[in-house]
C-alpha cells in the first residue's frame, strides 16, 4: 500500500517534470478529479449548511436520506432535475442561459492555482551528496508564477454571471440584486486584492507555492499579518455574497435577488456556484494565511497527509463561512459600502505602507508592533467618528421613532 | 396622526457597541454553544406525541372482550354526525345462533374526509360501541382511501372490555 501511493505521489504531475503525453493525460486526469471534488464538496456543503445551521437553531436538519441525511445533495439533484425548466418569455435568452455557467466555471477554474498538497525534496550539494536540507515542493494542476494576481483576475470574474443573471432576468429584484452584486464586488475586491499585498510583499512572491513554502519555514502569516487576514477574510465574505453581505441575494427585500426568474438545474448552478465560490474563498485564506498544506512539520509523513491537513483547514474556514451566516444579520446597503471603503480600504492601505516601509528599510521591529498599531489605529479612528457623531446628534446614533399606541386600535394613548 | 404617535428616544449607543466586533463575537459564540445543546426536534413515524386520554382522534369502531362487535345499527351517530360523516346500512347479524339478539350494521362507512372530530358519535352512542381514538396520523394516498369501512374501523378499534355479559345472558 505505501509503495502504490509513493508511486501515485511520484506520478502526479510535479513542476519541471518533462511534458510527455503521459504527463498531460495526468494533468487532464487531474483536472477531471479535483472538477469533481468540486462538485462534491460543493455537495456536501449544501447539506452541512442545512444541517449546522439546524444544529444552532436546536433543530436536526435533514437526516433522513442515507446515513445523517449524507445522500440528502443527491435528494436535491433529483428534485432540480424533474423540475420544469422556467424560461420566461420576458427574458434575454442567450445570456439568461449563459449566466449560471458564467458563474460557475470562474469559481472551479480558480482552485487551478491552490496547492493542495506537496513534498519535501532534497537538496544535493555539488558533490551529489544530501545537505540536509529540504525544499517545499507544492504540487496543484498549475504552477503559475503569478498564480496571486490569476485567483484575483478569475475570481471577480463570477461577478458577472450574477449580474448578468440579474440584467438577463428582465425583472426588477434580479436586475436589482445584478445591481447590488457588480457595486459589493467594486467595493471589496479592492480590499482583498490590497489585502493580500502585504502577503506578497514578505514572502516577494506571487507564487502560491512559496508562499506556502515561506510560511512553513517561518511562521503562519495569519500571526504576523492578522490584519490582512481580517479583511481578507470579511472581504471574502462579500465575494461569495454570503451574509453578512448577501445583498445580491437578501431574500427579505428582493424576493431571491439575482436568481428570482431561475428554476431547475440553471438555480442549482448558481447554488452551486456559491458553494464553490466558498470552498476556493476558503482554500484561498488556508493558502495565503494559515499554512496551506503544512503542518508544524505533520506534512512531512507523506503527501497523503498533505491533502488530509489541507482538507481540515479548508473544513474550518468553510464551517466559519456557515457558522457567520447563522449568527450575524444582514449589513445593510450604505454600513456595507462605508465599511468597504471607509474601514477595510485606508487600513488596507496603511498596512502596506507599514509593511513595504519595514520591508524595504530593514526594520523587522516594525512588522512585530504592525498588527497592534494597526487595530490601535482603527480603534482610535472609530472614537473620533464615534465622538463626532456624538457632537453633531447624528440621528442615525438612535433608532427611529417608534409607534407605541394609536388610540382607536386597542391602546391606550400614553 | 401625530397626537397618536409617540417616538420613543433612545440612548445613543455607546462606544463599545459601535464598534460592533465585541457584539458579532458574542453572537458567534452563543451560535456555537448551541449547537452541543440538546435538539427539540422530535423525530416524528418514530417518536410521537403522548396524547391525553380525552384526545378526539379518529372514530372507530371497538368489540367486547368475547370477540362480538358492539354496534347495533341502532343510527343514532349517523343522525348525530353535524357533517354527516358516517353511513350505515343495518341488518341482521351474520351469527345465526344470536340473530335473536341483537342486530348490525352491514356497512358501516366514516367518510374521514368529512369527520370534524367532534365526538358527538361516541356521546350519542348507546351501546359504547364508537369511540374516539387517539390516533391523529391519517393519511391516504387516494379519497378512497379515507372512507374507513367497517373491516377498517374494527382493526383500528380492537377490543374494549364490557362489564355487562348481555349477550350470556339472553
Amino acid at each position: 500500500m505505501g509503495d502504490l501511493l509513493t508511486t501515485l505521489g511520484s506520478g502526479l504531475p510535479l513542476v519541471g517534470a518533462e511534458v510527455t503525453f503521459w504527463w498531460v493525460m495526468g494533468r487532464i486526469g487531474l483536472v477531471l478529479l479535483l472538477v469533481h471534488v468540486l462538485l462534491i464538496v460543493g455537495a456536501l456543503m449544501v447539506w452541512a449548511e442545512r444541517r449546522v445551521s439546524a444544529w444552532m437553531q436546536d433543530r436536526l436538519g435533514p437526516n433522513r436520506v442515507g446515513p445523517e441525511g449524507l445522500l440528502q445533495p443527491l435528494a436535491d439533484l433529483g428534485k432540480f432535475m424533474f423540475k420544469e425548466d422556467v424560461v420566461p418569455k420576458h427574458t434575454s435568452k442567450w445570456m439568461y442561459m449563459l449566466a449560471p455557467a458564467i458563474s460557475l466555471v470562474p469559481a472551479m477554474v480558480t482552485f487551478a492555482v491552490i496547492p493542495f498538497t506537496g513534498s519535501y525534496e532534497p537538496i544535493y550539494g555539488a558533490d551529489g551528496q544530501p545537505t540536509g536540507e529540504y525544499i517545499t515542493q507544492s504540487w496543484q494542476i498549475a504552477d503559475l508564477n503569478i498564480g496571486v494576481l490569476y485567483i484575483l483576475a478569475i475570481a471577480s470574474l463570477g461577478v458577472y454571471g450574477v449580474t448578468l443573471g440579474g440584467w438577463a432576468s428582465n425583472s426588477k429584484y434580479s436586475l436589482l440584486g445584478g445591481v447590488r452584486a457588480s457595486a459589493q464586488m467594486i467595493s471589496y475586491e479592492l480590499s482583498l486584492g490590497l489585502a493580500v499585498v502585504p502577503v506578497v510583499l514578505m514572502v516577494s512572491s506571487l507564487r502560491l507555492g512559496d508562499i506556502i513554502a515561506y510560511q512553513a519555514d517561518t511562521v503562519w502569516l495569519l500571526f504576523t499579518q492578522p490584519v490582512a487576514f481580517f479583511i481578507f477574510l470579511v472581504a471574502s465574505y462579500a465575494e461569495t455574497n454570503r451574509l453578512p453581505f448577501d445583498m445580491p441575494e437578501s431574500e427579505t427585500e428582493l424576493v431571491a435577488g439575482y436568481h428570482t426568474e431561475y428554476s431547475s438545474m440553471k438555480f442549482a448552478l448558481f447554488f452551486l456556484a456559491e458553494y464553490t465560490h466558498m470552498i476556493v474563498g476558503a482554500a484561498l485564506v488556508v493558502t495565503l494565511f494559515c499554512g496551506g498544506w503544512t503542518f508544524f512539520g505533520l506534512e512531512q509523513l507523506g503527501w497523503i497527509m498533505g491533502v488530509l491537513i489541507f482538507a481540515a483547514k479548508t473544513t474550518f474556514f468553510l464551517f466559519a463561512f456557515i457558522w457567520v451566516r447563522w449568527t450575524l444579520p444582514r449589513f445593510r446597503y450604505d454600513q456595507l459600502m462605508a465599511l468597504g471603503w471607509a474601514w477595510f480600504l485606508p487600513i488596507a492601505l496603511l498596512n502596506i505602507v507599514l509593511t513595504g516601509g519595514a520591508l524595504a528599510f530593514d526594520q523587522d521591529w516594525v512588522l512585530y508592533i504592525l498588527p497592534v498599531a494597526l487595530i490601535a489605529a482603527a480603534v482610535i479612528a472609530a472614537w473620533f467618528k464615534y465622538r463626532r457623531d456624538l457632537d453633531n446628534d447624528v440621528p442615525k446614533l438612535e433608532r427611529a421613532p417608534q409607534l407605541v399606541g394609536v388610540a382607536g386600535s386597542g391602546g391606550e394613548e400614553r | 396622526m401625530a397626537a397618536n404617535v409617540k417616538p420613543v428616544r433612545r440612548e445613543a449607543q455607546t462606544f463599545k457597541e459601535r464598534l460592533f466586533l465585541p457584539a458579532i463575537i458574542k453572537g458567534l459564540g452563543i451560535t456555537f454553544r448551541r449547537i452541543f445543546k440538546k435538539k427539540v426536534t422530535m423525530q416524528f413515524p418514530e417518536e410521537r406525541w403522548e396524547v391525553r386520554d380525552e384526545y378526539r382522534g379518529a372514530p372507530v369502531l371497538v368489540k367486547d372482550d368475547e370477540n362480538r362487535p358492539k354496534c347495533v345499527a341502532c343510527s343514532l351517530c349517523e343522525y348525530v354526525c353535524p357533517p354527516k360523516a358516517i353511513y350505515i346500512v343495518p341488518d341482521e347479524i351474520e351469527d345465526p345462533e344470536h340473530a335473536h339478539v341483537e342486530r348490525g350494521p352491514a356497512v358501516f362507512n366514516i367518510n374521514m374526509l368529512r369527520c370534524i372530530f367532534c365526538g358527538l358519535c361516541e356521546e350519542a352512542c348507546p351501546e359504547e360501541a364508537i369511540f374516539m381514538s387517539k390516533e391523529y396520523a391519517l393519511w391516504g394516498a387516494t379519497r378512497a382511501e379515507l372512507i374507513h369501512d367497517k373491516e377498517t374501523l374494527y382493526e383500528l378499534g380492537g377490543i374494549r372490555p364490557d362489564p355487562i355479559k348481555k349477550w350470556s345472558n339472553k
